[in-house]
């Protein structure tokens, strides 16, 4: 029983194996620490937004927001550096408070107008990409010292590898998640609350501040993404990160966690951006196919994940007895 | 002696609907209360208002002497009050564990002990004389051990005052002792125990007070002791009970086997991991019953019957005909019906009307594009409204807002509404008020006659002789023996249950 919990996760990592030695095999310096460590780094904001994701959708929800309030981070960001000179770390002061507040209220109209997350998040992002368009249309690059101490900061790994900035704080958002989702109240409750939400409270899960730190969470995190998307592009775009969401959903599934709620791991999600990000550097490897063909197989993973999903909990538990 | 727990003139009133008028209740230390009345006499809206799961329309509770009003069912739990609610399924995709320990969980240094939890878990557990793996997701777990588990978590939480409703209805003898057992326990600490029940005889062997509700106003409230049986039936009836006249009408085998037509065979049915080979005839007009202890293999009998679960080998024919049975869709249109155990999971659906939910299953049977007429639908609906009690002021009612027995009452409707050839009903008369269980055995009983077979589990022993032609009694997923005639007697379905 132990075992059919884990088994989506078996899988994403099988897979990730299996793709890894099929790329080392064939090409040159596939299966080296740099590529692994440019896997971490350029993927650190999407992993970063769709830890967020994961914690919505086990508990039963969605986000759809998040890639517009990268976006917003992203170009508030840059407005205050550039245009209003602010030091970035004052910028990050008040953008990241500014961005919970945000998934806050989306999380107090959820729970008080017992609306659809789905609708109560799109709502969400179109306010938050408006917001970043009003702000600037043109992309704002940022051009400070801070930015440049960022790009050098890291450590060097062997086999011509680098730590950088974005990894660590992916890291440490990761470490606090496991933490918050298996040895924390909160992180039961979440969980409590995907798999029924009137049980729950009759249990004495605080729904209500539950769901509002839920979408908190995810909002904060989609914020910090928007940060360390800037320390990638070193500027801010109100038409950056388009379709984010949808990526992070995807990473969601294709690492376990159910999309009706209830179940699925923090860890599982990590894997599913690994596998999506393997399947990409193995296309540039390659060279010949269309980038394209990233989306085409992520698709098909998507539709194997869902029918394994289906397969798994179509089961009926109820002809299991003890005794 | 001042109640730990009173509450005085309390109402309560959904749109149309007055579920409770000025009742009054109180509890004491050290007592089990037993809250009894029919089915929608107001029982799980008194213990849902008591504990902040529901607020209250008019009335006050009071805990020494001082007015409190629970806005949640936290604010009661912080009193000291833990609640089993009736309806409640804890969350099937927890472990066992987190089930027992949600929003108490032991921590160590600001974390989640997860070793800890396991074996106070395991601790908790063995007083109800469970062992079972406490990290399994609850969804693996029967219906008996999820209330079990439900149970033991409101007695790990309970302070001062532990609610029970219908604690027993899905449980079998032992285990109800063995939850007495622990009653009795915490009786003795001093825990004050509010406990819901249609089972009488539940109520004489551990209650110390009784208090009477019906139609939403409260009766009266006695000693256990200074109350008899019929008086107590005549408060929560407001009449004496009609003589249970479901006697079955003929003992001997009216129908032979072999040459009915309509007879339904299983020969040499076994399904992989739920039930070993058996043998079994349903004949025309007779009432089967199956008797044995939970996990016996008796709702596995009824689950193989309709298509859910696959044989892995024998057959069941319907009058020398083969059926292949590979889903529940099937089975209805060969003619069989399943009533399921488990109504929370298996059966209502709660947003639709009393109406919609009798028809369901003949309008499936139907093809949708015979679409029943809704005059035609109303004729049904209020035929076995009336016929089986069921309390509500129309059909057009969301039947999530029944209670629990009058739910259970739609969902037996909507299954004798197919006029099945066979009926299998799994625990009919589970959560259903001594008034409607005559009724029901009545019906039985007419049906039969009419020339309906029927497939009856259940746990109450009594009730099963009194109907059944023949009882089948099933032991480790295993038919043991049969019962008929001169050694049908609950005294030797219990034997036969015991030593196989
Ligand atoms: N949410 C609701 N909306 C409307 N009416 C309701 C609601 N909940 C309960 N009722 C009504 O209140 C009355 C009392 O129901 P309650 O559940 O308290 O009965 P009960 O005594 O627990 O019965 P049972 O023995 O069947 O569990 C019933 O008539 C029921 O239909
Ligand atoms: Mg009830």
């Amino acid at each position: 029983m132990f075992k059919q919990r884990y088994l989506p996760l078996w899988i994403t990592t099988s897979l990730l194996m299996v793709l890894f030695l099929i790329g080392s095999m064939q090409f040159d310096g596939f299966a080296s620490s740099r590529v692994v460590m440019n896997l971490f780094s350029d993927n650190a904001f999407l992993m970063i937004t769709a830890i967020g994701m994961t914690l919505v959708i086990i508990s039963g929800g969605i986000d759809l927001s998040v890639g517009a309030v990268i976006a917003l981070s992203g170009v508030a960001t840059s407005v205050l550096i550039t245009q209003y000179q602010w030091h970035p770390l004052a910028a990050f002061a008040l953008i990241l408070p500014a961005g919970t507040l945000f998934g806050a209220l989306m999380g107090t109209i959820i729970y008080s107008y017992r609306l659809q997350p789905f609708i109560v998040t799109l709502a969400g992002m179109f306010l938050a990409r408006g917001l970043a368009t009003t702000l600037s249309e043109q992309s704002l690059e940022i051009d400070h010292p801070f930015y440049d101490f960022v790009a050098d900061f890291g450590f060097e790994l062997p086999g011509a590898a680098w730590l950088d900035l974005s990894t660590l704080i992916f890291a440490s958002v990761f470490l606090l998640a496991i933490l918050l989702m298996h040895y924390s109240r909160l992180g039961n409750n979440i969980y409590a609350l995907g798999g029924n939400e009137h049980s729950a409270q009759l249990m004495g899960v605080p729904v209500k501040r539950t769901t509002i730190t839920i979408y908190a969470a995810s909002s904060f995190l989609a914020t910090l993404a928007g940060i360390v998307f800037t320390f990638y592009t070193f500027s801010g775009y109100a038409l950056a990160a388009v379709g984010v969401e949808l990526d992070a959903i995807a990473a969601v599934v294709i690492g376990g966690t159910l999309l009706t709620g209830g179940r699925g791991f923090v860890a599982g999600t990590i894997l599913g951006v690994l596998l999506m990000g393997v399947i990409q550097t193995y296309i540039s490897f390659d060279g010949s196919l269309s980038s394209w063909w990233t989306k085409i197989v992520i698709g098909l993973l998507l539709f194997f994940f869902i029918v394994l999903q289906k397969g798994l909990n179509g089961k009926p538990a109820k002809t299991i007895t003890s005794h | 002696m001042q109640p730990v727990l009173e509450l005085k003139h309390i109402s309560k009133r959904y749109p149309g609907v007055k579920a409770l008028e000025n009742v009054d209740f109180r509890i004491f230390a050290g007592e089990v209360h037993a809250l009894l009345g029919e089915n929608g006499a107001g029982k799980s809206t008194l213990v849902k208002v008591m504990t902040g799961a529901e607020s209250k329309t008019a009335g006050e509770i009071i805990i020494d002497n001082v007015a409190h009003e629970f806005a949640t069912p936290i604010a009661a739990q912080k009193m000291g009050i833990s609640t089993v609610y009736q309806e409640v399924n804890l969350l099937p995709n927890l472990s066992v564990a987190h089930n027992l320990f949600l929003g108490h969980e032991p921590k160590r240094y600001g974390l989640i002990d997860h070793k800890a939890m396991t074996t106070q878990a395991e601790q908790l557990l063995s007083r109800f004389k469970l062992d079972i793996d406490v990290n399994a997701d609850l969804a693996k777990y029967s219906v008996a051990v999820q209330q079990l588990v439900a149970i033991a978590r409101g007695v790990a939480m309970s302070a001062q005052v532990l609610v029970l409703d219908e604690p027993t209805a899905s449980l079998d003898a032992e285990e109800v002792q063995t939850l007495f057992a622990v009653m009795e326990q915490l009786r003795s600490q001093g825990v004050a125990i509010v406990f819901i029940t249609h089972f009488l005889d539940q109520v004489y062997q551990i209650s110390d007070r009784i208090t009477v509700l019906r139609n939403g106003k409260q009766v009266g409230e006695y000693l256990t002791a200074e109350l008899p049986q019929t008086k107590l039936v005549e408060a929560m009836l407001g009449k004496e009970l009609q003589q249970l006249t479901a006697r079955r009408s003929n003992p001997d085998d009216k129908h032979m086997a072999g040459d009915d037509e309509n007879a339904v065979t299983f020969s040499n049915v076994s399904a992989k991991g739920s039930i070993q080979e058996f043998d079994l005839e349903v004949p025309k007009g007779q009432a089967i019953g199956l008797a044995g202890l939970l996990g016996s293999g008796r709702t596995e009998v009824c689950n193989a019957l309709f298509g859910i679960d696959t044989l892995s080998s024998g057959s069941i024919s319907l009058g020398g005909k083969v059926l292949q049975l590979s889903q529940p869709s099937d089975a209805i249109h060969a003619g069989i019906a399943l009533c399921p155990e488990d109504r929370k999971t298996d059966g209502i659906i709660a947003p639709l009307s009393i109406r919609e939910n009798i028809i369901l299953a003949l309008q499936a049977k139907l093809g949708w594009w015979r679409y029943l007429s809704k005059t035609k639908q109303q004729t049904l609906a209020d035929f076995y409204i009336d016929k089986l009690q069921i309390a509500t002021p129309d059909a057009d009612k969301p039947i999530g807002q029944l209670s629990g027995g009058n739910q259970q009452k739609v969902i037996l409707a909507r299954w004798l509404a197919v006029e099945p050839t066979l009926l299998a009903l799994d625990e009919p008369t589970r959560g259903i008020d001594i008034g409607a269980h005559a009724e029901i055995l009545a019906l039985i009983k007419s049906l039969c006659d009419e020339g309906m077979s029927l497939l009856v589990t259940s746990s109450e022993l009594e009730e099963l002789v009194a109907f059944a032609n023949k009882v089948v009694v099933l032991r480790d997923r295993k038919k043991v023996t049969e019962l008929k005639g001169q050694q049908l007697t609950s005294q030797h379905v219990m034997q036969a249950i015991a030593e196989g």
